[in-house]
């Protein structure tokens, strides 16, 4: 293990080739453009495959290719080019072909700008293309864990077959930290299902297509359950200071930091104030968020948006004790602010 | 008894859902000669189009992909590059190639992506019902072209063959026609010629077949094979357009 000063955006791209990630295809677009550059650098050299696509759509079906025949593939955009990756992403998951997609993400709507942002949570946790399916979206705090959660990303879509995004605003992506490096996971997962050709063995087949109707409920169904399955065992959640908080905060990646702060120091000024950091944003972590509401008076949710993430918490407080909401797009709010936005909630409450 | 045809090994028993009188059987078929003949069906991987051969992975007797409209270059670009080895074809109609999936096609064949690429041009949208496709010819009756394509209001059919075979990464462009027997014979030649370019790491090759489809034309199957003939051949011309020098 050695500790070494990177950029976030490298950290990923490090972190996935040490997941045993051989295939990257990708379309420039900023904050996300490093990751690219990392793997089109270094990818020759193990005798990987880097292709830059023509566009976001290329980029992920070529994503659909490589996948399809088994290789730990990864592709990097930003939102505009997420959204333009959502048909093939419906696609991946429907396929079941497990892939990493990495959204570094800015303000939109439209072009939006290039500061960092949280906006688009519903994009990333509702689906985002047609049909009825989810994705596993993990929301990393620091370079260390864009480092972590790459490795991860790649375990966690081979284990459920299933396209897993890494979200992290720009600021992750571009801020430098020093960090550990890591050791591989080497789980074997079985991918007798890849087309690689069929000496030796029936044919197999990559298929979205579901034309008779009790097929395609079936085949949603099936889909529905696996989700149940990784909804049981897979929401994570970091919490700090929240066994005795009267007022809870509830931040994710970027936004978890900087809330952490404001909370030591509304802490010193007397407020009971604790922190609920989601890192799994699908599926969403609500069983901590319930377990909060059982003694908190009321929640807050600080977001890099005008409010996503505050439906989630509103559903698992289910109308227990209020949800308020607290937000900046463009500009990111510093602990200072946040800690002045803590205080009067906290007045509100009488706390 | 000598056995002088049978079904090729390369295409399962399943019954074929295509309109009568259409050529999809006849393309499906010599494809799967020439993987019989070539002796690569275990290591080939197929990518369907949308449109109507979207159930093209049930007829081929090899590892298959289906494709969301347009993007089989992508996925056959990804599969490639990672599976060096394995012999990659996409099959695809006019608008899923021509139309949703030009960037696809275009930079596949810019890249040099040693793929086969199965072109079927029929003129018109199949399987969402007979609208125009971009290679729908001048006057053509279609059902979104109701009053005849006219150039003022949907411009120029558009040739594929001659429009790849400018791009520097095409290795073997052609052009064949599946309307009568000699033709059939000329298309399996050029798609034989197209896999071998790729066994031999040539880079791209792409094969456009003229295919009838009666039942959106609007015509019986012998009046569609006339008219692939005598309306189709003369916009879409015959031939290699380019065949790279070693």
């Amino acid at each position: 293990m050695s500790k070494v000063l990177m950029k976030g955006n490298e950290a990923l791209g490090e972190g996935a080739l040490i997941a045993g990630c051989r295939s990257y295809f990708g379309y420039p677009i900023t904050p996300s453009s490093e990751i690219a550059e990392y793997m089109a650098k270094k990818l020759p050299k193990l005798g990987g495959a880097f292709v830059q696509a023509e566009s976001e759509v290329s980029a992920i079906n070529m994503v659909y290719g490589a996948s399809s025949a088994g290789k730990r593939v990864m592709t990097a955009s930003s939102g505009p080019g997420i959204s333009l990756k959502q048909e093939g992403i419906s696609f991946l998951a429907e396929g079941e072909l497990p892939s990493v997609i990495v959204n570094i993400s800015r303000g939109g709507p439209g072009l939006g700008g290039i500061q960092p942002a949280q906006s688009d949570y519903f994009q990333a946790t509702r689906g985002g293309g047609h049909g009825d399916y989810h994705i596993m979206v993990l929301a990393p705090a620091s370079v260390q864990d864009m480092m972590d959660f790459a490795i991860e990303g790649f375990e966690l879509a081979d284990r459920y077959r299933i396209p897993v995004m890494l979200m992290a605003e720009g600021t992750l992506g571009q801020m430098m930290e020093p960090i550990i490096v890591r050791e591989p996971v080497t789980d074997f997962y079985d991918k007798s299902w890849a087309t690689t050709g069929c000496k030796g063995r029936e044919p197999n087949i990559i298929n979205t297509l579901h034309l008779p109707q009790d097929e395609i409920e079936n085949r949603n169904i099936y889909l529905a359950n696996k989700y149940k399955e990784i909804k049981a065992n897979e929401k994570r959640a970091e919490t700090f200071m929240t066994e005795d908080a009267e007022l809870v905060v509830v931040a994710f990646g970027l936004m978890f930091r900087i809330v952490k702060r404001a909370v030591i120091e509304a802490r010193k000024q007397g407020v009971k104030v604790g922190l609920i950091r989601p890192i799994t944003l699908w599926p969403f972590p609500d069983e901590h968020i319930k377990k909060a509401a059982e003694t908190a008076k009321r929640f807050l949710s600080i977001e890099i948006s005008m409010g996503q993430m505050v439906e989630d918490i509103r559903l698992a407080v289910n109308g227990k004790v209020p949800v308020d909401f607290y937000g900046r797009i463009g500009m990111t709010p510093n602990p200072e602010e946040i800690t002045q936005q803590l205080l009067l909630v906290a007045e509100k409450e009488g706390a | 008894m000598k056995i002088v045809a049978k079904r090729p090994e390369s295409l399962t028993e399943t019954r074929y859902h295509y309109c009568p009188g259409c050529t999809h059987g006849i393309i499906h078929r010599v494809v799967a000669e020439c993987m019989d003949e070539l002796n690569i069906r275990e290591q080939t991987i197929g990518i369907c189009p949308v449109g109507c051969a979207v159930m093209a992975y049930k007829y081929f007797n090899c590892d298959m992909i289906e494709a969301a409209h347009g993007r089989a270059p992508a996925i056959a670009t990804g599969l490639k590059r990672t599976q060096p080895d394995n012999v990659i074809f996409t099959y695809q109609g006019d608008g899923d190639l021509a139309s949703i999936g030009m960037a696809e096609i275009v930079h596949a064949s810019a890249r040099g992506e040693n793929i086969t690429v199965v072109f079927v041009n029929n003129a018109i949208y199949g399987m969402t019902g007979g609208q125009m496709a971009p290679t729908t010819l001048l006057g053509q009756v279609t059902s979104t072209s109701p009053y005849g394509r006219k150039i003022e209001q949907e411009g120029y059919p558009i040739r594929m063959a001659e429009l790849l075979a400018q791009n520097e990464g095409s290795s073997y462009i052609s052009r064949v026609a599946v309307n009568k027997p000699a033709n059939v014979a000329k298309a399996k030649k050029s798609l034989k010629k197209a896999f071998n370019n790729q066994i031999n790491k040539k880079g791209f090759s792409m094969v456009e077949i003229l295919s009838t489809c009666p039942t959106n034309w609007g015509m019986n199957p012998l009046d569609a094979l006339e008219w692939l003939e005598d309306k189709m051949i003369p916009y879409y011309p015959l031939g290699e357009f380019k065949v790279k020098e070693d």
